[in-house]
């Protein structure tokens, strides 16, 4: 039964009521609010236009030639022009950078994390690191030329480029990725917690087996996205190329060359045919072979970004 | 020893739901239920000091452990209980600043002589942790992995369903051994944990907080399992739970906070004796104040 109420208990409630039902406005949340949203929506804006621009550039080749211009060589005639000398040569470098790059990044990040002690040089080894991944690449470009040529060169690798080939630039880039490679291997080991570790080593297990059977496989999933990414950015790195001699030009090798005359000889990247194609002055090349040239590389940096997202998903533990 | 098992049960099984307002000199286990002093000393703790680079953790603890018997070691947060339990099997190694003065024998050998080597010495003292942590892999390799770094040569399969029996899992999990650890229930992980350290025939067991993540029925699970598994083991077990340690433990070790003159603040024994006494008669006012509430 419901009970009466009172003519107090109505007054109460209806002065509860006037204070809970008051809207506040607030001009200056409404303001920020706007701001906020225009920033995101302008730096989305940029991209936008970027993309449009490039793909409104690329679409008449890419009609017209498709496959063909992927699977031509590089040429002076923009008719017949095409990105496969580079996309060879991006890969022989992102190989030479799977090869050497990722194992000693990921070794000296086990180092770092699981046997070097806590003390000042580490620390100072630690941020050493950090600002080595910050270093322009252009830099790792000029130890490219001073080191790894001459190293390519006086090991006998030198070839008809006298050491400025692919094998010198996967070298370079490989120790321009390399810093990068051991702050996210660092990170995906740190990430392990330490209640596992304590796990390992409660059931007797030695530092190596429980690094080797536990660390390392809880942050394989990490390691991977990192080394994924860190292959993302040698694809798409000029700067070192251009001063350790890239060809910029056009270049055939001659159709009886061996595997070894290809890679000591002149070579070029997916990015570098970007680079010299944009500087012609025949408008072909610049206004619609470098957006499609472009098109491919952003389409081969978006895939292995994709990969990366598909690994951190799959592999995703959960503590 | 059957009766004295099944009385044991059934005060934890009337004492889980509601624990607070219970009297605590019912939860005491019946007299007569004392461990004899014949059991044999396995871990001897004497002036044990424990050192975190400056900060002294643990000052001139002596306790001996005894076998087939379950010693419980409490007090209050920061008394350095755990720090005492983590000396028996040198997991304090782990840290890097960590200092260990005084011995710590297991069966007469000092486990911090510099000849022992401790990845040996936690092959004989299994340790459960306070956070239920299989490791991330199937049931069977969480059983079968401390056994193969060991060097088990004998049918791996049947020691796995032994050693799940024994934690009184395996009915839970035979049909799914294949399948992650993770996808177990608390409890259920953390009896993993403990079939985990049973499997290589340690002969102690250390439980640091066991049940703290647990809910009250997984807890009395475990309690049970800690019962059953005294008949072989010896286990050291840190509680915050002052029932838990009147229900499962034969002895107690009482420890308690000292304030040193720049306010450092070291743990240290208060009290040692059967849990019967610690809980009924203790002979320091402090681990009275403790028990009944009164601090802490």
């Amino acid at each position: 039964m419901a009970e009466r109420t009172s003519a107090t208990q109505r007054a109460t409630r209806e002065a509860v009521r006037a204070t809970l039902e008051g809207k506040r406005t607030e001009p200056g949340a409404v303001i920020f609010k706007v701001m906020l949203l225009v920033m995101l929506l302008s730096s989305l804006l940029i991209l936008v236009v970027l993309l449009a621009d490039i793909l409104i550039g690329a679409w008449p080749t890419m009609r017209d030639r498709g496959f063909d211009f992927i699977t031509s060589g590089l040429s002076l005639n923009p008719e017949t022009a095409g990105v496969w000398t580079g996309i060879i040569g991006s890969l022989i470098i992102a190989f030479l950078v799977i090869l050497l790059a990722i194992p000693i990044g990921v070794g000296a990040a086990v180092y770092l994390e699981e046997y070097a002690p806590d003390n000042r040089l580490t620390q100072w080894i630690d941020t050493a690191v950090r600002n080595l991944a910050g270093v322009p690449s252009i830099v790792f470009g000029l130890l490219g030329l001073t080191m790894f040529v001459a190293l390519v060169n006086g090991i006998g690798l030198g070839g008809s480029t006298e050491g400025k080939n692919v094998i010198a630039a996967g070298i370079t880039m490989a120790a321009l990725v390399l810093p990068i490679v051991i702050i996210t291997s660092a990170e995906a080991i740190r990430a392990v917690p330490s209640t596992i570790r304590e796990a390992g080593y409660g059931v007797g297990a030695t530092k190596w087996e429980v690094i080797r059977s536990h660390v390392l496989p809880s942050a394989f999933p990490g390691i991977l996205t990192g080394a994924v990414l860190t292959l993302a950015r040698a694809f798409g790195e000029t700067a070192p190329l251009l001063v350790i001699g890239v060809a910029t030009g056009f270049f055939s090798a001659s159709s009886d060359a061996t595997l070894l005359d290809n890679l000591t000889g002149p070579y070029t990247a997916l990015p570098v045919i970007v680079f010299s194609w944009s500087r012609q002055t025949d408008p072909a090349f610049a206004a619609t072979l470098a957006p499609a040239a472009i098109t491919v590389l952003l389409a081969i940096l978006f895939a292995l970004n994709g990969v990366a997202i598909y690994f951190r998903n799959r592999f995703e533990k959960r503590w | 020893m059957v009766s004295r098992m099944d009385d044991a049960m059934t005060t934890s099984a009337d004492l889980v739901p509601g624990a607070e307002d219970l009297d605590l000199d019912a939860m005491v286990a019946p007299t007569g239920d004392e461990a004899d002093d014949t059991h044999p000393i396995i871990i001897n703790v004497e002036n044990l000091n424990v050192f975190y680079g400056d900060f002294h953790a643990v000052k001139d603890v002596s306790l001996p452990i005894r076998q087939n018997e379950i010693t419980a070691l409490i007090g209050p947060s920061g008394c350095g209980k755990s720090t005492v339990l983590r000396c028996f099997n040198r997991m304090n190694d782990l840290v890097e600043s960590a200092r260990v003065d005084g011995t710590v024998e297991y069966h007469g050998v000092d486990l911090y002589s510099k000849k022992v080597d401790p990845v040996e010495v936690r092959r004989h003292v299994g340790m459960v942790f306070q956070k239920p942590n299989p490791f991330p892999k199937s049931i069977y390799d969480n059983i079968a992995f401390g056994p193969r770094i060991a060097g088990y040569a004998d049918n791996m399969d049947d020691l796995v369903e032994e050693t799940l029996h024994r934690a009184a899992l395996w009915e839970e999990v035979k049909d799914k051994l294949n399948e992650s650890a993770y996808a177990l229930s608390g409890g259920q992980q953390q009896r993993l944990c403990i079939a985990r350290a049973i499997a290589t025939s340690p002969d102690v067991l250390l439980m640091d907080e066991p049940a703290s993540a647990l809910d009250p029925i997984a807890t009395l699970r475990i309690e049970e399992l800690m019962y059953e598994l005294k008949k072989d083991y010896s286990i050291v077990i840190v509680t915050h739970n002052m029932q838990q340690a009147a229900r499962v433990s034969d002895r107690t070790a009482f420890f308690s906070i000292e304030l040193g003159e720049t306010g450092q603040r070291t743990g240290r024994l208060v009290e040692f004796d059967h849990t019967t006494r610690i809980f009924t008669n203790p002979s320091e006012q402090e681990t009275e104040d403790y028990i009944t509430g009164r601090f802490g």
